[in-house]
């Protein structure tokens, strides 16, 4: 018995709160638990809930498909371009709503931050995971939508898991930044709507890849896939998931090697992140 | 009654030889920084790139030392503001301290709140296993516990039942049952109980007893201090950060009084008085004194107790009588007496004579505060008045228990089957 005790109930030395504690297992329970505790208010909050949650990106791309296509005739040319624009805007939804959603995290979850003790990084990533759990329902619509536009699987689409991964730790590495400054910055948020603005358009979401080189020649579309991962993403999801005369995001950035920079953005945000989260943790609930 | 499983546990840790203690502070500082000019939002910062940073430092917590052995009720007393919470935070891993060590030898469960994280949207069973994960059990647990956590919050009947259409009760007692079940070894506990009715306090108290029977270790946060002499084994004051008093909970409990009362009894005083009679003597000042003939502010109850009036004579005065009246909070007339029954005549007083006059009792008030008003009154059945100053001085009758009465004299039951 006295055996067991000690080593269930290891010393604890000045433990003040930090990012990821001590206990892995209860890191994982706590952010599933806040996940689906969030997903399922959104859904079974309402009878129509999980319609309402699809609505969102289905309206969003009726819209601009119809006004991109039919007013501007942008998908022409392009092969299942409404596959392309609906796929892209699905994964965009799930960078935003993570990115977004972690904006303001703490300061929602303030009643938890100050009268418990437990790793504050469970936050963040609870509303990433809720964002995952959102990207899977909806890329659910996407593959009905593909399938019905007369896209044929292929076994390329599993690449689209690798994509999303890192996708995600984009979008994690961004959250933990932007949640932790949001802390000493309150004006973090208008900031980051309009970086997100920017990178909406920056990226191809409602275009492809191809057409910056149509309006700014080759090194513009280089330089635009290499440095905006986002971009390269997307351009791979293309190639991989709608058609693969889509060009791959290594033909796009204009050589695999360039793709290096796109992959160590990823992973340069995501320790910078995890770094500053780390460093900010233990005095989030005092700087609330 | 309702069954609760627990965990095999170690007959009496608290007897084990050497063995480490449950809770260790060495030296803790905690300080906030207090800025005079916060700057919440860049803009601030790029438009006034070299202001400077000025701010005060509150110390809330300053150099604090105690240990807390296995399975002890330990009680922590102080006034608002006076760090309790902050320190008691600390314990918690909320905050991280300045200074120090601080160590906590196995599982914490706080108290600090009941139901933090509890969505009003979900229904209780949701909240629950919810709930029960945010203190550190796992799913599987929480699943093997859900009967005996609503059997003890006694909700079997509401389980379906959206959070938002409970009583505010029924959410404490959900909150609560979900608390003593975390298995924890050591249970920090903020004046939680000041919710609930009464019945369900007194549950909560059974439960805490329960928890320390199984040598689980408490901290206990709280300014009843009639719960602290009653549960508590050792406690301790904290005032402005500092510790003030630690050890024997009965003498927390004086000093904490005297810390909080000593000064509204001169507030009292100040008050504009009610005061009759044609000052042939005047009463010059009341107080209560302990058997010592100390001054105090505050006894407990069943000890010797004192209350005396100081009077100076303006005429000549034959056989004055001096009477006091003891009432309570809502003014009711609790115990009142004079010369004139036990003493008899006082004897033959001059002009500018002082005396000085004690009426000793045994203090079987229940806890609460009391007011004494002296008189002095001419001898004979008419008893008009030379003096009576209404509620002259208080006293902090506390004791650790409320019978509903106001006295609890002395007493021993016989029951006898006829």
């Amino acid at each position: 018995m006295s055996t067991a005790d000690t080593t269930v109930a290891a010393d604890r030395r000045n433990y003040g709160p930090s990012a990821l504690g001590d206990d892995l297992r209860r890191f994982v329970n706590l952010t599933i638990t806040l996940a689906t505790t969030e997903f399922k208010l959104r859904y079974f909050g309402s009878v129509l809930g999980y319609f309402w949650s699809l609505a969102r990106p289905l309206l969003f791309f009726g819209v601009l498909y119809t006004f991109f296509t039919i007013v501007l005739n942008l998908g022409t040319g392009v092969p299942h371009y409404p596959v392309y624009l609906l796929s892209s805007i699905v994964l965009w939804t799930f960078f935003t709503e993570t990115t977004g959603g972690c904006v303001q995290c703490l300061l929602a979850r303030e009643g938890l931050l100050r009268k418990m003790r437990f790793p504050r990084l469970v936050i963040p990533l609870s509303v990433a995971l809720t964002a995952l759990f959102n990207l899977g329902t909806n890329f659910l619509a996407v593959l009905a939508f593909a399938l019905a536009s007369g896209v044929t699987p292929r076994w390329s689409w599993l690449e689209l898991l690798p994509l999303m991964v890192l996708l995600a730790a984009l979008a994690v590495g961004v959250g933990m930044l932007l949640s932790a400054l949001y802390v000493r910055f309150r004006d973090i948020q208008p900031i980051w709507e309009v970086v997100v603005q920017a990178l909406f358009y920056g990226s191809p979401i409602i275009y492809v890849a191809a057409q910056y080189a149509d309006k700014g020649g080759e090194r513009i579309m280089h330089a635009a896939i290499t440095f905006n991962p986002i971009a390269t993403l997307l351009t791979q999801s293309g190639h991989a998931f709608v058609d693969s005369s889509y060009p791959t995001a290594a033909a796009a950035a204009g050589g695999t090697v360039r793709l290096l920079i796109p992959l160590s953005i990823i992973a340069g945000t995501f320790a910078l992140g995890l770094w500053f989260f780390n460093r900010e943790a233990p005095r989030i609930a005092e700087h609330l | 009654m309702t069954s609760i499983t627990t965990q095999p546990h170690a007959p009496s840790p608290a007897q084990r030889p050497s063995a480490p203690p449950a809770v260790a502070v060495h030296h803790v500082d905690k300080a906030f920084r207090l800025p005079h000019q916060q700057y919440h939002t860049l803009k601030e910062r790029a438009l006034h790139p070299f202001r400077k940073d000025t701010h005060d430092v509150l110390q809330a917590v300053d150099d604090i030392t105690f240990e807390v052995a296995e399975g002890e009720f330990f009680g922590i007393v102080g006034r608002n503001g006076s760090g309790k919470s902050t320190l008691l935070k600390c314990l918690a891993g909320i905050y991280g301290i300045d200074a120090g060590d601080l160590r906590v030898n196995g599982r914490l469960s706080p108290f600090i709140e009941l139901g933090v994280g509890f969505n009003m949207d979900l229904t209780a069973r949701d909240n629950v296993m919810i709930n029960a994960i945010m203190l550190g059990l796992t799913r599987q647990q929480a699943r093997e516990r859900f009967d005996d956590i609503i059997a003890f919050a006694e909700l079997e009947n509401f389980l379906d039942l959206k959070l938002k259409n409970y009583s505010s009760g029924m959410t404490v007692r959900l909150a609560f049952s979900v608390a003593i079940q975390v298995d924890a070894e050591v249970l920090l506990i903020d004046e939680v109980l000041a919710v609930g009715d009464a019945s369900f306090q007194q549950k909560c108290f059974a439960e805490f007893h329960r928890l320390k029977d199984e040598g689980r270790t408490i901290l206990f946060v709280t300014h009843d201090m009639s719960a602290v002499e009653r549960f508590c084994d050792r406690a301790m004051l904290i005032e402005k950060g500092k510790m003030v008093e630690l050890g024997d909970p009965t003498k927390v409990a004086h000093r904490y009084n005297e810390l909080n009362f000593g000064r509204s009894v001169t507030h009292l005083a100040k008050q504009a008085e009610e005061r009759f009679g044609d000052r042939a003597a005047e009463v010059l000042a009341a107080w209560f004194e302990n058997d010592q003939g100390e001054p105090i502010v505050e006894l407990g109850h069943g000890h010797p107790c004192r209350v005396c009036l100081e009077a100076r004579f303006n005429e000549a005065v034959d056989n004055p009588v001096f009477g006091f009246t003891l009432r309570n909070e809502v003014g009711t007339a609790i115990f009142a007496a004079t010369t004139e029954m036990l003493h008899g005549p006082t004897g033959s007083f001059a002009a500018g004579d002082r005396v000085v006059v004690r009426l000793e009792f045994l203090n079987w008030l229940v806890a609460g505060t009391y007011s004494v008003t002296p008189s002095i009154a001419r001898a004979g059945l008419g008893a008009d008045a030379l003096d009576l100053r209404a509620d002259l001085a208080q006293l902090i009758v506390h004791g650790w228990f409320y019978t509903g009465g106001v006295t609890n004299l002395p007493h021993s039951f016989e029951v006898t089957r006829a």
